[in-house]
Order: C-alpha cells, then structure tokens, then sequence
C-alpha cells in the first residue's frame, strides 16, 4: 500500500511540489491504480525478453553533416527570460 | 449538392477540378460555420483564418493556371494542438505551453503544406494527449456534436469533433493508447491508427515515445486513404521511423472482401462490453460474413494485462518526457522563484493539470529504485508477450473485428473524479499501441440513445491495406441503421 510519505517522496523526485490536499487525492488514486497494475505479476514471463519497442529497432545513425540550425533569435522568443544571447537564469552558484 | 462544409475532402477536391467550387468560397464557408457552431462544440484552440485565406487565394490562381495540384491541394484540415506548427500556437492544451510558439513544423505538418492542404486551426485535447473524453483540457471542454451534454473522448477529441460537426473534412489526431479511435467511435466518424513507424513523429509533442503515431481522422474511408498517403513514409529526423518503400493506399479502396479470413478476439466481447455496443458489432461482423469474409472466434489471451501494462510503461515514458519542462527554455515560468530549484518546482507545479501530474508520479514511482523490476521491467516483457499473441492470431487471420470501446460517449463530468474507471475505456484500443499493429475505428451504428457505436478492425504491421479495403467495403455496403 503506497503511503502518502511515499507520494511526497516521488514528487520530490518528480520536481513537483504538491499541497496537502493533492498528496492527499494523488494518494488514494495511486493506491488504486498500482493495485490495477499489479496485475502484470500474475503473468508468468519467466524466460521473456523486454520488449522497448513493438517493432524491431536497431541503432539509426545518420550522416554526421553539417546543416541549416535554428536562428537563435527565434528560438529565444519563447524563452520566458534571456538577455537576447542567451537564456538567463537566478545565480546558481553564490 | 450537399452544403460545403458536409462535404469530404475527396468531393471537396473533385468540385475544384469541375470547377464547380472556389478554394476561397470552400475556407470561407468553414470559418463563417466555426463562428457559429464552435460557440457550443469547442472543438477549436486557435484559428489561423488570415493564412488560411491568403493561402487560399494563392491556391486558387493556380487552380485557375492548370497548374498539377497536390492531393489536398485547397482542402480546410483541422490539427491536433500537439503537433508543431511553425509560427502557430501549439498549446497540448497545457498551461504549461499556452504561448509556445514552434520555430519549424512537425514532418506531417511539412508534408501537408507540400500537398496543398490548408490549416483552419488547432484543436483542443487532453492535456498533452493524456485522457479518453477531452476534459483534462487547460482550456475548456469539447462537447459531442451529436449530443452537446456527451464527451467526444479523448484525448483527440478536439480532432473528431470538429470533423463529426462539420466545422472541418478532415483532421489529424494521435493515438497513444487509443486517442483517435475512442474519439473517431464517440463521434461516429473514421479515425486510423497507422503500424507504429509508418508515420512520423518528429514534431509531434511526446506522450510515451514507444507508443505514440500520428492519424487520420474522416468523414469516409477515402479519405483515411488520401490523408494516409500525404502523411505516411520514412523520415530521417524520427528514428523510429520506417524504412519502407511509399504505397498508394486508395489503391486499397476496393468493395471487395472475399475470401478474407475475419477474426473475432472473445476477450474483446467479455464483460464490460456494453449489450448495444456489442449487437452493433456483432451485426457488423455477420455482414462481413454476407460479404463473403469468414468470421470466426479466435484468442489474444494476454489481452487482460494489456492495460496495467500499458500506463506503466505510457506514464512511465511520459515522465521521462516531460522531464524537458522546466521554465527555462520555453513554456510557462513561474513568477514564485529564488533558485533554480523554484523555477523548476514551481513552473511544473502550476503548469501541469491534475491529471499530467499524476501520470508523472506514476511514471516516476514504476521507474523509482526498488519498483523498476517489478513494474517497468515486468510491463516490457508483457509486451513481448502481447505481441507474440498478436503475430500468432495473424498467422491464421487477416484481421480482427472488435468494438473500439466498451461503450457509447458518457456524459460530461461522469468519471471525471474516478482516474481507473476513465482508464478502463481504453480496454479495447491498448491492445493495438503495445503491439505497434494498425487499426481502424468505423461508424457501425448508433445505440439507442442515438450515440455512435465504433467498429475497429485490426490488421497485422504495415498491412494499412487490408484495413482500408475491409473497412471500406463495409462502408459501402451496410444499410443505414
């Protein structure tokens, strides 16, 4: 049975912050569905590989050449902060 | 001659070359109908009418040249708001990206462009294609042209709506565990899931990478074949993207199936299956049979784990990929920062619906240390078995006949407050992304409440063919119920 200390745990890890009331609702909901997902361990897949995909994929490599990039400009317009070089952040180091 | 807006996109295109209907009166006729009908069905996000009629214009004087046209040349299409248009708002009704504005397009996007197509506008989902009824929408809800007080599903509900309300021919959806099909069967209209690989999905907002394609959505079966064509084929900047020579799918158009062996899957007709939803379906299959297909029952007996399996490995896919959004790059910064864990925290906390947030700790906890064999393992191995059941039925059979949903559209705010019970109205389509196989929703019917019932037939990988030519003969031949 997932606990809400679990919930608060992998929000954390989730980078969320979530209120009382949601670690509350996100609790109950989470007690249910991994009750329902638990229902994957009663299949027998001993000897089974994983499968990542459902077709068969294989390393994709393309030619290693140079390109048209994006313009800075333009990829900077949905930034919600830069200093029209670059993206701009708080200090990260005091 | 019907009204503009009820055509499909194959007459649309017929009365340019007769001459018989002018690209810019056919734009026209969509926006003047979308300003009055969209105040009740909600399908629309964002309009692009200027571009739409300049390009229209443009379209038209090489209409008027004798110039050869693309396939969708001056043909209104309606797009997914999770596919990337470039210069146009591409919200995956998210607060989280509400302004985000891509600098390119999505590969479909490109290849509609070149065939002539003309976008109305972006369609409303649920957020970030996470939902089976649109009401996880930041924005607002979509509501079922059929019936205004129904959900269209989800999470393309946007998608069929607009089609089924004749405020657009044709759209463009997403499937992940069911997105086109669930919305296309709620609306009573066509919506195809292509094999995983046929389609591209560079541009197109990630839900869970191993799942995700790109569809059409319809008013007929032709049309699936036409759009097919334009947005099908091998692209080098998605990896999983096919390497397979381009077909011509309305060569697969044919009133015609004979001989062709039908399977019935019985655990797609267990409980839980609406009594309607199953009379329609079961009715669909003996007209099959009419036709000359043979039907027969036959077994997926992992289907049952499908569905656990699927949002383990969906939310846990969905966690990885919204990993990006963290208020630096684009999409929504908070305005509550001091560091730079804030703008993390606080941008994907007030950003996020309920509904993301909770399929990211989902996601988050099957991946988490102690859980990751248990569940995510588990899940990949359960898929290796799905599919192995899949290739094994298709050894013996064409195709498969199932309904598309357990039920007819539900009421709006009906299981909203329950997350598993919205999660089971995916049974029936889940099956088809774990195994990466393609599969169509058609119209079959409506139950007695008037609501569309969906019949989905399922065809092995790269095999769109089979499943256009069955779906259209069915299209042709069944009686109006």
């Amino acid at each position: 049975m997932i606990s809400k200390e679990e919930i608060k745990h992998i929000a954390e890890l989730s980078m969320l912050n979530l209120s009382e009331e949601e670690i509350q609702k996100y609790t109950v909901n989470m007690q249910d569905i991994v009750e329902f997902a638990n229902k994957v361990n009663s299949l027998d897949t001993d000897g089974v590989t994983e499968s990542a995909f459902a077709l068969d994929t294989f390393n994709v490599f393309r030619k290693d050449e140079v390109r048209e990039s994006f313009d800075r400009d333009e990829l900077l317009k949905n930034a919600p902060s830069s200093n029209g070089e670059a993206y701009s952040l708080p200090s990260m180091m005091n | 001659m019907k009204n503009i807006c009820e055509l499909t996109a194959h007459e649309i295109c017929e009365a340019y070359s007769n001459k018989e209907l002018k690209v810019t009166d056919v734009v026209k006729a969509f926006y003047e109908k979308i300003k009055v009908d969209d105040e009740k069905i909600k399908g629309y996000i964002t309009l692009c009418e200027e571009e739409a009629l300049t390009q229209a214009e443009e379209i038209q004087s090489r209409y008027d040249a004798g110039e050869e046209m693309g396939a969708l040349a001056g043909v209104p299409i309606a797009i997914k708001d999770n596919m990337c248009t470039r210069g146009v708002k591409t919200t995956c009704a998210s607060r989280m990206l509400e302004n985000f504005i891509p600098p390119y397009d999505a590969t479909v996007i490109k290849k509609l462009k070149e065939a002539g197509a003309i976008i109305l506008g972006k369609v409303n989902m649920d957020e970030f294609a996470m939902g089976g009824s649109t009401e996880n929408s930041a924005f607002f809800k979509t509501h079922n042209p059929v019936n205004l007080n129904k959900v269209p599903g989800g999470s393309s509900g946007g998608s069929a709506a607009v089609v089924a309300g004749n405020l657009a021919p044709i759209s463009l959806g997403s499937d992940t565990g069911g997105s086109i099909r669930e919305p296309a069967s709620f609306c009573g209209i066509v919506g195809l899931k292509p094999t995983y690989g046929l389609v591209s999905r560079y541009g197109l907002v990630a839900f869970a990478s191993s799942l995700d394609q790109i569809g059409p959505m319809t008013k007929d079966v032709t049309d699936a074949a036409i759009l097919l064509n334009t947005i099908s084929g091998h692209d080098e900047m998605d990896s999983t993207s096919a390497k397979l020579d381009k077909k011509d799918y309305t060569k697969a158009l044919v009133n015609d199936v004979k001989g062709l062996k039908i399977g019935l899957p019985k655990e797609f007709f267990a409980e839980g299956v609406n009594v309607e939803v199953k009379e329609k379906v079961l009715a669909a299959a003996k007209k099959f049979e009419e036709l000359g297909a043979s039907i027969e029952e036959c077994s997926l007996p992992a289907t049952e784990y499908c569905l656990p399996a699927y949002y383990i490995i969906a939310c846990a896919e969905a966690s990885s990929n919204l990993g990006r959004f963290d208020g630096i790059r684009y999409g929504y910064r908070t305005e509550k920062y001091e560091n730079i864990q804030d703008i993390f925290k606080n941008s994907r906390s007030e950003g996020f619906g309920e509904e993301v947030k909770r399929r990211i700790i989902l996601g988050t906890y099957v991946l988490s240390s102690g859980y990751y064999d248990a569940y995510y393992k588990k899940a990949q191995k359960v898929r290796t078995i799905v599919k192995q059941n899949f290739d094994k039925v298709f050894e013996k059979y064409d195709l498969l006949l199932t309904p598309t949903a357990p039920t007819t559209a539900f009421d709006i705010g009906s299981k909203i407050n329950n997350p598993l019970e919205m999660y089971m109205s995916d049974i029936l389509t889940v099956p088809v992304n774990v195994s990466g196989v393609p599969a169509i929703s058609i119209p079959c019917g409506n139950d007695s409440e008037g609501m569309p019932v969906g019949l989905q037939l399922i065809a092995k990988h790269f095999d769109e063919e089979t499943l256009l030519r069955a779906a259209y003969t069915y299209e042709q031949n069944k009686e109006v119920q």
